[in-house]
């Protein structure tokens, strides 16, 4: 079995509890205007040019963003961050792109793990089948579950779908009892008006059971120099990071109403 | 902070760095009027030693608590010309040189040149030394492959154990005599040597207890004198403890803190020691009095802490004595190396980390000063709470403290034969060096170039910069049909300049067994008394010298680009590649780039690069250890350049890992720099490919930019990687916790980043007194910022 990775990154302190390593799956249902990772929406492998330097010389050369990958593969690389997911209480993230969009493939890493005794986490934008996610949710330690906005039709301009299937969802793993992290990117005009923020806290709270917590991530713009590099359009040139007074205000707001918050993850 | 403490730290920070005559004026008028003339060697350095304490200006700072210093005022640096004069070149040089400049004013430098260079040229022991040092070894250490630490300071590599603490000099002296008594005169050919050093032993412990006799006797002129009725009663109990100690063992907290600094500025007194003594094991030695007196009431943790930081100010009085000659290039650094040692465990293997750790962690974070540095010992069977806590000071980012494998090093010393117990009493010393405290004298002889040899090596045993056919003929470049072949051939030279470096060293020993025994150091280290023979001729239980290997980093990704560019994928020939180091890349630009960009490097985790750099490892470690110094020293390895991969880079031109020439070597077992993409964790695995075990210490430098140690969950985050790193028997880890845009700014604008200290290679020095280049190597270092 493979699958397509864009990239494998160790060290991943952010993507859950102790010291993971996170894998990108390729591929991504949805077209988030400000993704960070443009690269990985496209399922299929790209090739790009890299421009390296040495002092003022530059250097050209193809890169290929997308790597089919077995299982086995991708386990050896897992295998050698072993150590500190056992020391740390850490273990793997896997990411996109969207990573349900190779569910089976997903479902053996994440069985391959689970035989390893890594902790497994999935990070998801919510975006697939209800069959699928509940096929891969018995597999999986913890969910970190994308919310961006109640609005549905804002939500379809901002990401290309609606989040009908995205809550519907959401609903299921919360009444299953599976282990949940809400991930709200706070985008700035878009999605971090206090409003926003109580529909989310009223839907969350509307829920047939618990979350475990919420993580604000705030956006920041590095990525403009990606979607120059993948001639990719750009809509959030001009868009800076969100003020640490309104994450702050975002945090308490969550916290008012019962939330454990993180900002950054 | 307390105001005095606020003052007595200001005052250490702006004192002026100074050269003095004091020390030299005083040890050439007694042998220069032959105050002891007739008697043996080891008297007469002793009778020397008590001449400068009887007639030494004995310092007082105002508020002061613990009293001494080496020179007449803080900053003011004794010389020691009978080990190495300073020309007066050297002063101007010293004087004048834009970074790590000591003043020296007109009077000292009329003395020097009225008194002290015309009676010691031609006899001060590096002298001695530089007679003696053969043809090879010259343009060994002229083409900068190695250097030679013991050429113009004295051995002296050592901790003080539980011993100093637990006894009086009177109880030593007790001691001396009963070891004189047990002489064996009928049988023993050494009788008179171990006499004559026992005799000197005695005189040095006497005139210890005489120079805190004579702080006393100042204490109470100033006594008289003072109006203000706290700090009267002060000086009163000053009185009373300088009295008491050395002479007798400490009680209290007071009285050990002030007990170990005299006998801290009798060994910086006696010689010039590299790594200059430190009291190791800090709160272990400590604890007994801390604990007996908080349950008594005669002591808080206030009360402590100011005694703790007075005492943190009186090393940071105390810079480096300054060197002589080129050496300057390859440690421009005021510092010494006095490691605090925390943490650990107990003799008995137990968790040692006790209350008094946590209150110097305080102490060391609150004082934010050069000297002494400071360590923690992280034991498997130390709590979270302590590794968590020094963590969190690491990223205060002034590189303290450091962080060392207690459970490595216990396994290295126990290793190298010494008892469990001993080993247990030992840590790190200096910049990573593991010891046994208070009963090993382990002394570095000099960094060792590695990355250098291989460029002599690519050159037939010619060394391209002084010229000379320095090295073995092992074969032209171009004639290696194999990796294994060049490999060999590296094999070979390095064994041959193993061999020029101990040869070296080993004169060099004999020279200060002869000349420059140190009869004072010896009382504090087991068992020279019990033996009657000096620290420097075998007294000590265990005898080590190291040879640090420098540029790990370098060579392995020289010679892994090697094996894979022209041996296996034949991306380039050997001449191809020869004409573009010679030309430093200009003429090839594309082999340039193929060399850094396209080719595996170490700290990545990839056994492609990380193969070589146990190759690298095994040659070095097979060609020093098993040999043998003249007072029974087994020489053997450890990893770590200080400054020193900078002055070495400076010798070589361009490297087959794409360094241009001139620049830096890498420095430890870091990554070269900027060559480690993957994060610290593949840095980690990279590095735990070596067998720490084998050497007496490696030194690994971790770069983080403050903002990722953004909350408790990340500082957890990091200790666990330093347990990660440790369960793979990792020695050392350390953080340099900033950012390459505050240090450009410190560049640009020295004035507002004063107090910027940065974690160099295993100590930590001021941003600002470190030359350009280094200034520039530190910022180049890889920084994690986007984990």
């Amino acid at each position: 079995m493979t699958g397509i990775l864009f990239d494998i990154k160790r060290f991943a302190v952010h993507d859950g509890p102790g010291i993971r390593t996170t894998v990108f799956l390729k591929g991504c249902p949805l077209k988030c205007l400000w993704c960070h990772n443009p690269e990985s929406i496209s399922p299929q492998p790209c090739t790009i040019e890299k421009i390296s330097r040495i002092g003022e010389q530059t250097f050209r050369n193809d890169e290929v963003v997308g790597q089919l990958k077995s299982v086995n593969e991708v386990m050896e690389i897992l295998e050698k961050e072993w150590i500190f997911m056992d020391e740390s209480g850490g273990g793997v993230t896997f990411s996109g792109g969207e990573p349900l969009l190779q569910h089976e493939f997903l479902a053996e890493l994440l069985i391959a793990c689970k035989q390893r005794g890594m902790h497994t986490a999935v990070d998801t934008c919510g975006f697939t089948s209800s069959e699928v996610l509940l096929k891969i949710a018995p597999l999986t330690d913890l969910f970190l579950y994308d919310l961006k906005m109640m609005n549905s039709e804002k939500h379809k301009f901002c990401t290309g779908a609606d989040n009908q299937l995205i809550l519907e969802n959401l609903q299921k793993l919360v009444s299953e009892n599976y282990k949940i992290r809400i991930r709200i990117p706070v985008i700035p005009e878009i999605n971090d008006a206090p409003e926003n923020i109580s529909e989310i806290i009223l839907f969350l709270k509307s829920l047939n059971g618990q979350v475990e917590g919420v993580d604000l991530l705030p956006f920041h713009n590095t990525a403009s120099g990606k979607y120059k590099r993948f001639e990719i359009n750009y809509t959030m040139n001009e868009t800076r990071k969100p003020e640490a007074s309104v994450m702050d205000a975002i945090k308490k707001q969550f916290e008012e109403a019962g939330f454990e918050v993180k900002i950054g993850g | 902070m307390t105001p005095r403490i606020k003052k007595l730290r200001d005052q250490s920070l702006n004192a002026i760095y100074r050269i003095s005559a004091e020390r030299a004026l005083l040890i050439t008028d007694f042998y220069k009027n032959q105050l002891a003339f007739g008697d043996s060697i080891p008297v007469q350095r002793a009778k020397s030693f008590r001449y400068i304490l009887e007639y030494k200006h004995i310092c007082i700072n105002e508020d002061e608590l613990i009293v001494g210093e080496r020179g007449p005022a803080p900053k003011e640096t004794p010389t020691y010309p009978e080990i190495t004069v300073h020309s007066l070149q050297d002063l101007d040089i010293l004087n004048s040189r834009s970074k790590v400049w000591f003043r020296v004013d007109e009077k000292t430098r009329k003395a020097y040149e009225e008194v002290i260079i015309p009676f010691w040229k031609g006899r001060s022991n590096r002298d001695r030394i530089m007679q003696q040092m053969s043809d090879e070894w010259h343009d060994s250490y002229d083409a900068g492959i190695f250097t030679e630490f013991m050429e113009q300071r004295a051995p002296g590599h050592t901790v003080a154990g539980n011993k100093v603490f637990r006894k009086g000099m009177l109880d030593l002296i007790a001691d001396i005599e009963n070891a004189l008594q047990k002489i064996d005169w009928l049988n023993d050919p050494k009788a008179f040597d171990r006499s004559e050093e026992l005799k000197a032993m005695k005189i040095t412990a006497e005139s210890i207890i005489l120079f805190a006799n004579r702080h006393s006797d100042q204490l109470e002129l100033l006594a008289e004198k003072e109006k203000d009725i706290t700090r009267k009663a002060e000086l009163i109990e000053m009185i009373r403890i300088c009295r008491k100690v050395p002479a007798h063992a400490p009680e209290t907290f007071h009285e050990a803190l002030q007990h170990y600094w005299f006998i801290h500025l009798g060994v910086v007194t006696e010689v010039n020691p590299w790594d200059s003594f430190n009291p190791g094991r800090l709160d272990q030695h400590l604890y007994p009095y801390f604990s007996k007196e908080t349950k008594a009431g005669t002591l808080t943790a206030e009360s402590a802490t100011e005694l703790l930081e007075s005492f943190w100010v009186k090393f940071n009085n105390h810079p480096a004595p300054p060197k002589v000659g080129v050496t300057a290039l390859e440690s421009n650094t005021y510092t010494d190396f006095s490691l605090i040692n925390l943490g650990g465990v107990k003799p008995d293997g137990s968790d040692a980390v006790n209350e008094l750790s946590f209150l110097i962690l305080d102490v060391i974070e609150e004082m934010r000063i050069l000297q002494p540095s400071s360590m923690v010992q992280l034991s498997k069977k130390n709590p979270e709470s302590f590794i968590n806590r020094a963590v969190k000071i690491a990223k205060t980012g002034f590189g303290q403290p450091s962080i060392f494998n207690t459970d490595a090093i216990v396994q290295e010393l126990v290793g190298q034969g010494k008892t469990l117990e001993d080993a247990r009493n030992g840590g790190a010393s200096g910049c990573v060096e593991s010891g046994a405290f208070g009963t090993e004298s382990y002394i570095l002889t000099g960094y060792f170039n590695l990355p250098k040899i291989l460029e002599i090596t690519l050159h037939n045993g010619f060394d391209p910069r002084t010229g000379k056919q320095i090295g073995l003929k092992t074969g032209e470049a171009t004639d290696f049909q194999t990796y294994e072949a060049l490999l060999d051939a590296f094999r070979k030279q390095v064994n041959h300049f193993v061999d020029i470096k101990i040869k070296g060293s080993n004169a060099i020993e004999n020279i200060f067994i002869h000349h420059v025994p140190t009869p004072f150091l010896s009382i504090l280290i087991d068992d020279c008394i019990e033996r009657g023979t000096d620290y420097i001729s075998g007294g000590a239980r265990y005898n080590t010298n190291y040879i640090q290997g420098v540029g790990m980093g370098t060579m392995t990704d020289s010679l892994t680009a090697i094996k894979k560019h022209v041996f296996q994928d034949r991306t380039f020939i050997m001449s191809e590649l020869m004409e573009a180091l010679v030309s430093d890349f200009e003429n090839n630009p594309q082999l340039h780039y193929q060399l850094i960009y396209q080719t595996p490097k170490y700290g990545n985790d990839d056994d492609a690069a990380d193969d070589q750099i146990r190759e690298v490892f095994d040659i070095y470690y097979s060609a020093v250890n098993g040999h043998k110094s003249p007072r029974g020293a087994d020489y053997r390895i450890n990893l770590l350049p200080t400054t020193c991969h900078v002055y070495f880079g400076s010798v070589m031109h361009a490297g087959p890992d794409g360094r241009k020439a001139g620049m830096p070597v890498s420095e430890g077992i870091s990554p070269v720099q900027g060559a480690d993409l993957q994060g610290p964790t593949s840095v980690i695995k990279s590095a735990a490919k070596i067998d720490h075990l084998k050497t007496g210490g490696t030194l690994l430098n971790q770069k983080f930019s403050p903002a990722f140690f953004s909350d408790d969950s990340a500082i957890q985050k990091v200790s666990s990687l330093v347990r990660s790193y440790f369960r793979m028997d990792g020695h050392h880890i350390q953080f340099n916790v900033i950012d390459g845009n505050t240090l450009r700014d410190a560049q640009k604008h020295p004035e507002k980043y004063r107090d910027l200290i940065v974690r160099v290679a295993g100590y930590s020095d001021y941003f600002n007194d470190l030359g350009e280049d280094l200034q520039n190597e530190i910022i180049h270092r890889t920084e994690h910022e986007n984990f």
